[in-house]
């Protein structure tokens, strides 16, 4: 037994000896996702884009293997606090990465100052995110950021009298303000507004009253998902559209993932984001090439798969400038202004604010030769920062 | 005026009867034969994948799978009560709640791992859907479509419990099972047969409601509260209880977002404990 024990010190020892302990260390990045629950797409679609580019760059960056240590915050913030401590202070995480919900991310920051450690945002869209921590970056969008060019676009194509519905919470109400202030600012009038709650299956009662004030337009800002799935059919079941009011939402509501799922309804909705999975480039081919292969289904990649995508870039980078020692200040330091060649197009990271600026594209559904529903862009704003910050 | 509020009255009785629709089965467990089977969702969530599977892989028309889905239901409950459920009749109502509670979170993790955790697409027929107008009302034809089926429904179950043998063996085996057995009715198989309609009723309620209330592995919890409101609300001692309760928050439910959105949401829990205070029993209890 004790010649066993003496057997196993020994090898072990020699392993140590043999490979310098720092170099050997893997390169810990802790995700903070939604994996389970009503919101587990969210996960899914990050987990995979980030694996996607891991795929395509290599499991190595500086020396260091990189590992994803993937936790699941149930869509609950408290959770989502507890396994990021866990992933401080147990797996001594190197990163802190995810955040699907604005909740989780708002959570979390207070835990990231104390740690120093960096945690980069890769979706969840409220604008005060960033300012919870100087140690939060984010690679996604914010809601002010995609509303404004969509009220903009609306003025300069004839819609002057406008209703607007949006789910009641963070990301909503930030969507709603802004909205009526871009569109009041130039003249456009706000004939009504609605908020509704974050659990509810029944839209008709909404739709009705929204049907019934005769707006030009009625805008949207629903979570992307089971609810933007609901309006939609309930839209199109109470003929809104025949009435003559147009829909205009942001791209959360006809997301790439659930489009499918709406049938005809969605055709001709125009929306404002950042990404699609129809835009043009070659970086977004070599993505979504990657991203099919990781994921093994045939659900579409969405714009939370290319934020996992680019947050995991921006990361590798922070890692090779670095040498591969993490040290929160002087990651943070990297980060702003870091500039990520991203399938939606180029994004820089605002040194100001740690939030990207990039450019918001104007699109509209529309079926396409393989037979599915698309966000095509046809309409441009660049360079567009959060228009509250 | 008028007209928008009849149009808010229908699209309320319209709700309720979706709501009635999938909680009758609970209804029918809990209040014939005494046993709290909070998996209850779980069923009504087969329902609904069986239906919208169904018909994107064999396209087979939306009329002949409502039956196919009460069948397959009816069939899943059956097996699952001769290996499962039979052995809680007996338990306290604590460990009926745990068991089905812990069924619930099986079959949805279940259906995460088959179905995949996104929202379901279902195309209903052309002909379903859409809206027509009755004296300036714009009425949406599958809400109409759910009315129809749930009076329909609410016919056929009344007739049955009450009016035929069945209904009365039912009735005997669970207000004293040992004077049933003792007079030639076969309690177990009664039992069986009760659960087995219960859970096809939870299914054709869950692939009629999908339309309305999407579907997703999270359906079993999402909607665990309306079956139990509708059910407690209602009272368990008969059919009409549940029916009058699931219309009444229906109703309510709709005129309350639809007048004032600002509260809304939470006037159907406001309704739910004040019709409670009132009736503790429920609206339909027995004397």
């Amino acid at each position: 037994m004790f010649k066993r024990l003496v057997e196993i010190l020994a090898v072990s020892a020699a392993c140590v000896a043999a490979f310098p302990a720092a170099a050997q260390e893997p390169l810990k990045i802790g995700m903070v996702l939604e994996m389970s629950g009503g919101f587990a797409d969210f996960g899914m679609q990050m987990m995979n884009g980030a694996r996607a580019y891991m795929k395509v760059h290599g499991d190595t960056v500086a020396g260091r293997k990189v590992q994803l240590i993937v936790k699941d915050t149930t869509g609950v913030p408290d959770v989502a606090k507890r396994v990021a401590q866990e992933l401080v202070t147990n797996d001594k995480v190197d990163f802190l990465a995810g955040f699907g919900l604005t909740p989780s991310a708002l959570a979390v920051a207070s835990l990231a100052t104390e740690a120093k450690k960096p945690m980069i945002v890769m979706n969840a869209a409220t604008s005060i995110i960033t300012t919870r921590s100087p140690y939060i970056a984010r690679v996604s969008f914010t809601l002010p950021q995609v509303t404004a060019p969509l009220a903009t676009w609306a003025l300069r194509n004839g819609i002057t009298r406008a209703y607007t519905l949006v789910a009641d919470y963070g990301p909503g109400i930030d969507a709603e303000t802004q909205f009526k202030k871009t569109f009041t600012a130039s003249g456009g009038q706000i004939v009504g507004d609605v908020r509704t709650p974050m659990r509810n299956p029944e839209f008709a009662p909404f739709l009705q009253r929204i049907k019934d004030a005769r707006p030009q337009a009625v805008f949207v800002f629903l979570p992307a998902g089971e609810q933007a799935v609901g309006f939609m059919k309930g839209f199109a079941e109470r003929e809104l559209d025949k009435a003559g009011i147009k829909l205009i939402a942001t791209g959360d509501v006809t997301e790439d993932g659930v489009i499918e799922a709406m049938g005809d309804a969605p055709l001709g909705v125009v929306t404002t984001q950042h990404y699609s999975v129809a835009h043009d480039s070659a970086q977004n081919r070599i993505f979504l090439k990657a991203y099919a292969e990781v994921s093994g289904s045939s659900q579409r990649a969405n714009f939370m798969a290319v934020g996992a995508w680019d947050g995991m870039a921006a990361i590798y980078e922070v890692a090779r400038r670095l040498n591969g020692a993490i040290d929160g200040d002087k990651a943070m330091e990297i980060l702003k202004g870091m500039k990520i060649d991203s399938p939606r197009g180029p994004v820089t990271i605002d040194p100001a604010t740690r939030d990207p600026i990039e450019t918001i594209y104007v699109r509209r559904v529309e079926r396409l030769k393989d037979g599915k529903l698309y966000n095509v862009e046809f309409d441009q704003f660049t360079n567009v920062k959060d228009p509250t910050r | 005026m008028l007209t928008s509020f009849l149009g808010v009255l229908f699209d309320g009785l319209a709700y309720g009867m979706l709501l009635f629709l999938i909680s009758v089965g609970l209804s029918v467990t809990l209040g014939l034969m005494n046993f709290i089977n909070l998996a209850h969702g779980a069923f009504g969530m087969l329902g609904g994948y069986v239906c919208v599977m169904a018909l994107q892989n064999w396209g087979l028309p939306f009329f002949v799978m409502l039956p196919a889905v009460f069948l397959t239901s009816a069939l899943a409950g059956l097996v699952l009560e001769r290996v499962l459920y039979r052995y809680l009749y007996r338990r306290s109502h604590l460990d009926q709640v745990l068991a089905t509670i812990g069924l619930t979170f099986m079959s949805i993790a279940a259906a995460t791992y088959f179905f995949g955790p996104l929202q379901q697409p279902l195309q209903v027929p052309k002909f379903l859907s859409g809206q027509v107008s009755v004296l300036g009302v714009d009425l949406n034809i599958y809400r109409g479509f759910l009315l129809a089926v749930g009076v329909a429904l609410t016919i056929v179950l009344t007739l049955a419990l009450e009016r035929t043998r069945f209904g009365a063996s039912v009735r005997a085996s669970v207000d004293k099972p040992r004077v049933a057995e003792g007079l030639g009715i076969r309690v177990g198989l009664v039992f069986q047969i009760t659960f087995a309609v219960g859970c096809g009723l939870a299914g054709l309620g869950g692939a009629l409601g999908v339309q309305v209330l999407g579907l997703d592995p999270a359906f079993p919890l999402k909607f665990i509260v309306y079956f139990l409101l509708v059910v407690a609300v209602g009272g368990t001692s008969s059919l009409k209880g549940p029916l009058y309760a699931a219309l009444l928050l229906g109703v309510i439910d709709v005129a309350g977002k639809y007048y004032v959105p600002q509260i809304g949401a939470f006037i159907i829990y406001a309704m739910m404990i004040v019709l409670l205070v009132i009736r503790p029993h429920g609206l339909v209890s027995r004397q």
